[in-house]
């Protein structure tokens, strides 16, 4: 792939003017869930039509169990309904080590409500066949570990998860799970840096699917007012060793600040600002009005 | 076997965004360590600045009592009161020898802490300590020390707001701060390098004992025992010895914190009671339940109280060359309290659990042998936490003999 950024020829488009075609009518997915395999595809697909439709395609996360289970359940429906291209899931873990205050205290207020992997792998399953946005689980390698590799890859291809993002499982270490999840079909995408060297680049880009996720800064989660200059050069960088969409995530919260960017990925990931709002009261569904209307 | 790894535990379970900053370390440390001028500059501060060689102390009473001769490495002696000294003074000194400025730690008791901000102070490094509020308070003396030392202490208030939660902080730190600074691992666990970095540093432990048990008494010990918390003080320990084919047959013994031993209580003791899995960058020993989070873990000794342990000793334990036991709050109490009116020496309650497995299993020990402790620090840092459990320890001699009549000192 060529270090182009803008695929759809309308680079200059920002995220407002399109908008209105968020919630149109999109396809169906290929795979029936229940088949027993996921579909990592789907992943790159949704992304390439947001960006064909001059969108930049937008991927909320949302930590499960939070800001409890019933409010994530309604806040799950209605990012999909709203027109979330996408959707990740936080699976809650004790000690998130990638993750900042905002994420830290879903994750810790989602355990206390007894949220775990088995009850959200149920839970998207009972929804699977409804949902059109896929979904992503992130979360950290313990509990997938304890739950048992290829157990949960069954489990989660059966509950119509198309991919999982594990932000402590560097490409030396994810061989076990990587194999596990490509016998479902089920995408493992990489998270990379702006210290990512394109020999460790490259490493990810051989057993890469789906999207790749680029973390904008030198940090954990949370909101941020800027980032670095050397976003742009790691985005250059990325975008020459991958042929999958680049998403970029970790301090987003609005559009403004993908406007502000000097290179036009082809994904947002928003995590922080909409747990804050949802904690605050507000409604997925606003939020991501909101989001696209700005 | 796999780099980083220790039979099936170990490796770098960490987010991409540390890979460079621990590839940098691990390059560092095969460039830097093995070179003749850091060996030389290291030794020179070990021995000059920190104390080193520590003596080997033969307890003239307890070895009576015991029916063998007792031995206490006395780590307790060095600089700042504890082991940790060994490993900040190396890490300080890679630090600066890869053009770091900061020093960045994570500390319990407080005992790496201090050791971290005295190594920094020394070696002109700024220093940042990431405490759990909980041990801020629990530990206040500490937090002065190293404050005193120049050290910045930030109060960690997020999880158990315990040690676990102020790595986590470290390494958050570490991630957007890693082009300036040196994350200084408190102990031989985490991701790779940091269990056999470690490990190396500490190994100047294990190193001197096996050569003073020579001169002092013509052979290698009996048994060695050592306290485990992350596993530092036992790997510096223990690692010459299993090194040393000729050291084979010594009985080494690690000794975990078993908390109030009551039913359903939280422990420290994933080598004995926890299950494999990933916590800080390591697939090793972990107290967690049946989903994988992690478990809130308790020791009357705050530098025990940790959920998971180094990978080496997961390894040493499965391979049967190291044994493990547990030794509950009590029992290290009363050794804490015995060795001090016995011997003259107040020991921090990390190292009294070792010692308190030895009392405890005297009559198994070999008759007329060699027994070596490692006294991994000494008890200063502990006098609230003991007025708290043994008041009457505490109590003015003149006090006691009005209470009962009698005098109970000798
Ligand atoms: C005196 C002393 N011993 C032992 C430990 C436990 O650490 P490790 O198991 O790494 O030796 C500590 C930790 O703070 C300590 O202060």
């Amino acid at each position: 792939m060529s270090p182009t950024i803008n695929q759809d020829g309308k680079g200059e488009r920002t995220l407002s003017s399109t908008m209105e075609q968020a919630g149109g009518p999109r396809p169906a997915r290929t795979l029936p869930p229940g088949s027993g395999q996921g579909d990592a595809s789907v992943l790159t697909r949704r992304i390439e039509e947001a960006n064909a439709a001059g969108r930049i395609a937008f991927i909320p996360f949302i930590t499960a169990g939070f800001p409890s289970p019933a409010k994530f359940s309604a806040a799950l429906r209605e990012l999909d309904e709203g027109g979330a291209d996408i959707i990740e899931v936080g699976v809650p873990f004790s000690d998130p080590v990638a993750d900042g205050p905002v994420v830290e205290e879903a994750s810790r207020r989602a355990l206390a409500a007894g949220t775990g992997l088995r009850g959200i792998l149920e839970e998207l399953a009972a929804d699977a066949a409804c949902r059109r946005a896929p979904v992503v689980l992130m979360g950290y390698y313990n509990p997938f570990l304890q739950y048992g590799l290829t157990r949960f890859a069954q489990d989660a291809a059966a509950a119509g998860v198309s991919g999982c993002i594990v932000p402590d499982l560097p490409v030396d270490e994810d061989g076990p799970l990587r194999a596990a999840l490509a016998a479902r079909a089920v995408a493992l995408i990489p998270l990379v840096g702006v210290n990512t060297s394109p020999a460790r680049m490259r490493a990810y880009a051989r057993g890469a699917a789906g999207y790749v996720y680029l973390v904008s800064v030198l940090g954990v989660t949370g909101e941020r007012a800027a980032f670095a200059d050397e976003l742009a050069g790691a985005f250059t960088r990325a975008a020459g060793v991958f042929s999958l969409p680049l998403a970029v995530g970790f301090g987003f919260s609005g559009p403004e600040q993908l406007k502000n960017l000097p290179f036009r990925p082809q994904a947002v990931v928003v995590g922080s600002a909409l747990l804050r709002f949802l904690d605050a009261g507000g409604s997925a569904a606003d939020f991501i009005r909101k989001f696209f209307a700005d | 076997m796999k780099k980083g790894y220790f039979g099936e535990f170990g490796g770098c379970f960490v987010p991409e965004l540390l890979m460079p900053p621990l590839l940098e370390l691990e390059e560092a440390c095969a460039d830097i360590l093995p070179g003749e001028e850091f060996r030389a500059e290291l030794d020179g501060l070990l021995r000059g600045y920190a104390g080193r060689e520590t003596p080997l102390t033969l307890c003239p009473t307890l070895s009576r009592e015991l029916g063998f001769n007792l031995y206490l490495k006395r780590e307790d002696l060095l600089h700042t009161g504890a082991h940790k000294m060994n490993n900040t003074l190396g890490q300080a000194l890679l630090a600066k020898r890869m053009g770091k400025s900061v020093l960045a730690a994570e500390t319990g008791a407080g005992q790496h802490g201090v050791a971290t901000a005295a190594a920094a102070a020394r070696l002109g490094l700024s220093c940042v300590v990431f405490m759990g509020e909980e041990d801020t308070r629990r530990q206040a003396a500490n937090v002065m020390r190293m404050r005193l030392l120049g050290a910045e202490v930030r109060p960690v208030a997020g999880g158990t707001r315990t040690l676990k939660d102020a790595i986590n902080e470290a390494l958050r730190f570490w991630i957007a701060e890693q082009r300036t600074t040196h994350y200084c691992f408190g102990t031989a666990a985490g991701p790779h390098p940091f269990p056999t970095l470690v490990r190396d540093l500490q190994s100047v432990i294990g190193e001197e004992t096996k050569a003073q048990c020579r001169s002092a008494f013509g052979a290698l010990p009996d048994v060695v025992a050592a306290c485990v918390g992350g596993g530092s003080n036992a790997a510096g320990m223990f690692h010459p010895f299993v090194a040393d084919r000729a050291a084979g047959a010594v009985r080494l013994a690690g000794i975990e914190a078993g908390g109030t031993g009551e039913p359903g209580c939280h422990t420290s003791a994933p080598l004995n009671l926890g299950s494999p899995g990933v916590l800080h960058g390591q697939y090793s020993m972990l107290l967690q339940d049946a989903d994988g989070q992690i478990l809130p873990s308790h020791s009357v000794s705050a530098g025990l109280d940790y959920p998971g342990v180094g990978p080496e000793h997961a390894w040493f334990r499965k391979s049967g060359r190291v044994e493990y036991h547990v030794v509950v709050d009590a029992g290290a109490l009363r050794a804490f309290a015995r060795l001090c009116r016995s011997e003259g020496i107040i020991p921090a309650l990390e190292s009294s659990h070792a010692l308190a497995w030895v009392l405890e299993n005297a009559a198994a020990l070999p008759a007329g042998g060699n027994v070596v402790v490692n006294l991994s620090g000494r008890g200063d840092k502990d006098m609230d936490i003991i007025r708290e459990h043994m008041p009457d320890l505490c109590l003015p001699a003149r006090t006691a003999e009005k209470e009962d009549g009698l005098c109970h000192r000798q």
